[in-house]
């Protein structure tokens, strides 16, 4: 039986606990502002601007027509390297991306018909932003030839081309996937970690023994944890939102009604997984090791946030099914970006549904007003 | 003065591992990560499901699929007949891309113009269609250069000839596991270090702690010598998984990276301490050290190039330690880099590590509450 009297008075006393320890306005505000902030204008997958080094081993006009393009590219920045050793050890400093080297043999071997070798080398440390660099410098290569045969009027036929059409998101901004999955990683420090801390500490300090001691249920207490902190989660995912939308120009192109179930939801099952975490802890330090290892870390690399699923290993891409922000980054990226569509939709919601109703069950069943 | 700090390391080593679940909590769940994250957190792409939409009925276009069948890269899931087709197969996330080659395809070809293929991508996630579409490019590249020679037209005047230095097989996995060593590490570290004050100040015994005659230096040295322990065993093992486990290289020199680690987890501990000394309850001590962690990841270069980021962003990633035991610990399984190349990684972890260390062994006494 609840009594919304008692209920009140514990999730007065909770506000005041949040607004009195300035740490979890931090975590539902402040957290979600820096995050966005540092990601929408930090963090980018798009290479551009790639410090380049060109070694130039016999200047001539056509080693220069070639290398002149890479000024007048926005995705290099070029570095005139002397020699080979030189460029090398920019390579090996990080002072440059890539070598694109011609050697001394370049234009007689242009003219001479056999065809001319331009080196490309790069770092392949990064791997991704070599395999982007690669492209770039194919697309440069590919330009300078097209225009060199307009110029000599000899006969460059592709026979075939590519044209490619980006649906969702024309500019490929990584910044548009990026800021509705970050959403995401914020909701689910807000809900797991904040609650897993609260309850742990209400063990730590001997209160929830004070607590059992008074008329209130457990269901009561539990109500208790869960309104004050759904309140605060829902007000960091609409600052979010705003940031998203207002201040990054991500494209809202699904219903905000049809968000906001789903973030709600979500907010759910991450209280959920707080509570029970910090139920089965009772003691604030592995409280919060646990939520940072079973919860943020996995919404932050399982979830498809920023590594696509479909790429890992499949008993990888399995275990992803049991991370409740897989099925939330799949709700946000695509009312974000691609608008209401059901049959993605209502899979998520529903595993989500599932999942709140395990995790808050769960944590029902084994809190009980018990001593030990 | 050393039995003092030894008595005081004893007690940290205790309060830490006395507990079943805080030893549990430090030692398997790094492990777990490690195995999930190295096979998870990969830009490696392989069976993109694509659609066919082939109107053409000559021979080029199924040259050009034999190609890209040939690939283990693309994995063709769906035909279709219709234009109306392509938007649910895109939207519903069931395919990636849709190739379609028009009606005249072949003809136009034939003709001596250039055939034009249309590619229709999904850009939700924009690093995957960019690379799939860099995938693709290649292989047509490649299919036209085949096809002049084998027609005996001339081929171009210059042609690419591409190396990858260090990581030939441009594999992710050896750019990632090698991060996660300095991810895993630091989370451990200043998980760790960022209660045991907290915990003392919530708990009250720090008070007593400061009344004894045990110096501020002595309580510092107390704290911090437990976690760096801690920090290079478990360093040790998250590399030796790399090594053994993911096969990553090891080409570099072991002393670069012991000296990479050990100024690494000083300043890990620092910022940890110092986080720490701040906070009165334990809540505001991990809740701090998550204000720290989650920036310094996200800004270390770890996923996202640092000079992908714009100047002003860049210029506060100098302040991240995270940020220079990445490249060092990258180049010495990788490149073997010098020391002298990558002298420049390792004063700046110092700097951080002593600025803190000296800052929390201030806080002790002065921090009011």
């Amino acid at each position: 039986m609840t009594n919304n009297h008692r209920i009140r008075a514990l999730i007065r006393k909770e506000f005041i606990q949040v607004i009195r320890d300035p740490s979890s306005i931090a975590i539902a505000f402040v957290l979600p502002v820096i995050l966005l902030l540092l990601f929408g204008y930090g963090v980018s997958l798009d290479a551009k601007r790639v410090p380049l080094a060109l070694v130039v081993e016999q200047p001539s006009p056509e080693a220069t027509s070639f290398t002149s393009s890479f000024y007048h590219s926005e995705y290099f920045i070029p570095i005139p390297a002397a020699t080979m050793p030189v460029a090398e050890s920019l390579l090996m400093s990080g002072d440059a991306r890539g070598i694109v080297r011609l050697r001394e043999n370049f234009v007689r071997r242009l003219k001479g018909g056999e065809g001319a070798p331009i080196q490309l080398i790069v770092n392949g440390i990064d791997a991704n932003t070599a395999r982007l660099v690669e492209g770039y410098v194919t697309g440069t290569w590919i330009q300078w030839l097209t225009r060199r045969s307009q110029v000599t009027r000899t006969a460059l036929t592709q026979p075939i081309e590519i044209q490619q059409r980006i649906w969702f998101n024309a500019g490929v901004e990584s910044r548009n996937f990026l800021v509705p999955g970050l959403i995401a990683v914020i909701m689910t420090l807000i809900g797991a970690l904040l609650t897993s801390l609260v309850v742990a500490r209400e063990w730590e300090r001997g209160t929830m023994e004070a607590l059992m001691s008074t008329p209130v249920t457990m269901g009561e207490i539990l109500l208790g944890k869960i309104i004050p902190y759904f309140l605060l989660g829902t007000g960091g995912l609409l600052l979010s939102v705003a940031m998203a939308v207002w201040l990054f120009d991500v494209p809202l192109r699904g219903s905000f009604w049809l968000l906001w179930l789903g973030s709600s939801l979500f907010l759910l099952v991450a209280l959920g997984m707080g509570l029970l975490i910090s139920t089965i802890a009772k003691n604030q330090f592995v409280a919060g090791q646990i939520a940072i290892i079973v919860t943020f870390l996995p919404a932050f690399i399982l979830s498809g946030f920023i590594f696509e699923i479909r790429s890992m290993p499949t008993f990888i891409q399995w275990i992803t099914h049991l991370v409740p922000a897989r099925y939330y980054v799949a709700i946000l990226q695509t009312v974000f970006l691609a608008g209401d569509i059901w049959p993605i939709l209502w899979p998520n919601l529903l595993a989500l549904v599932i999942m709140a109703a395990f995790f808050l069950g769960r944590t029902r069943q084994i809190s009980r007003k018990r001593l030990e | 003065m050393i039995q003092r700090i030894w008595h005081l390391i004893i007690k940290e080593f205790l309060a830490l591992l006395k507990d079943k679940r805080s030893r549990f909590v430090v030692i398997v769940p790094p492990l777990v990560q490690l195995m999930v994250f190295g096979y998870a957190a990969t830009f490696d792409l392989n069976d993109i499901p694509y659609a066919l939409y082939n109107e053409d009925r000559g021979e080029l276009s199924q040259q050009v699929l034999a190609r890209l069948r040939g690939s283990t890269i693309f994995t063709e899931v769906r035909e279709i007949r219709r234009d109306r087709d392509i938007a649910p197969l895109i939207d519903h996330r069931q395919v990636l891309f849709v190739i379609h080659f028009g009606p005249r395809f072949s003809e136009r070809q034939a003709r001596g113009g250039t055939a034009p293929i249309q590619i229709l991508i999904d850009g939700r996630n924009s690093n995957t269609a960019l690379i799939t579409l860099g995938y693709l490019r290649t292989i047509l590249a490649d299919f036209n250069l085949q096809w002049l020679q084998r027609q005996g037209q001339a081929s171009p005047p210059a042609f690419l000839e591409t190396r990858a230095w260090f990581n030939e097989s441009l594999q992710s996995r050896w750019f990632i596991v090698p991060g996660i060593v300095a991810l895993l590490t630091l989370v451990v570290t200043m998980v760790t270090t960022a209660f045991t004050v907290a915990r003392e100040r919530e708990q009250g015994t720090f008070d007593q702690l400061l009344v004894t005659p045990i110096t501020p230096f002595e309580i510092l040295m107390g704290k911090s010598i437990p976690p760096f322990i801690i920090g290079l065993l478990e360093g040790s093992l998250i590399v030796a998984v790399a090594i053994f486990w993911f096969e990553v290289p090891f080409r570099g020199t072991w002393w670069i990276l012991y000296t990479g680690m050990s100024l690494y987890l000083l300043a890990a501990i620092g910022v940890g301490l110092m986080i720490s000394s701040l906070s009165v309850t334990q809540q505001q001590g991990l809740l701090g050290a998550f204000l720290f962690i989650v920036p310094a990841v996200i800004l270390s270069g770890f996923a996202t190039p640092i000079e992908n980021m714009p100047e002003f962003v860049q210029a506060i990633t100098y302040l991240d330690p995270m940020r220079y035991f990445l490249v060092i610990v990258r180049s010495t399984f990788l490149a073997d880099s010098p020391f002298t190349i990558l002298w420049p990684q390792f004063w700046p972890m110092a700097l951080i590590g002593l600025f803190n260390l000296a800052l929390a062994a201030w806080l002790f006494r002065h921090r009011l509450y």
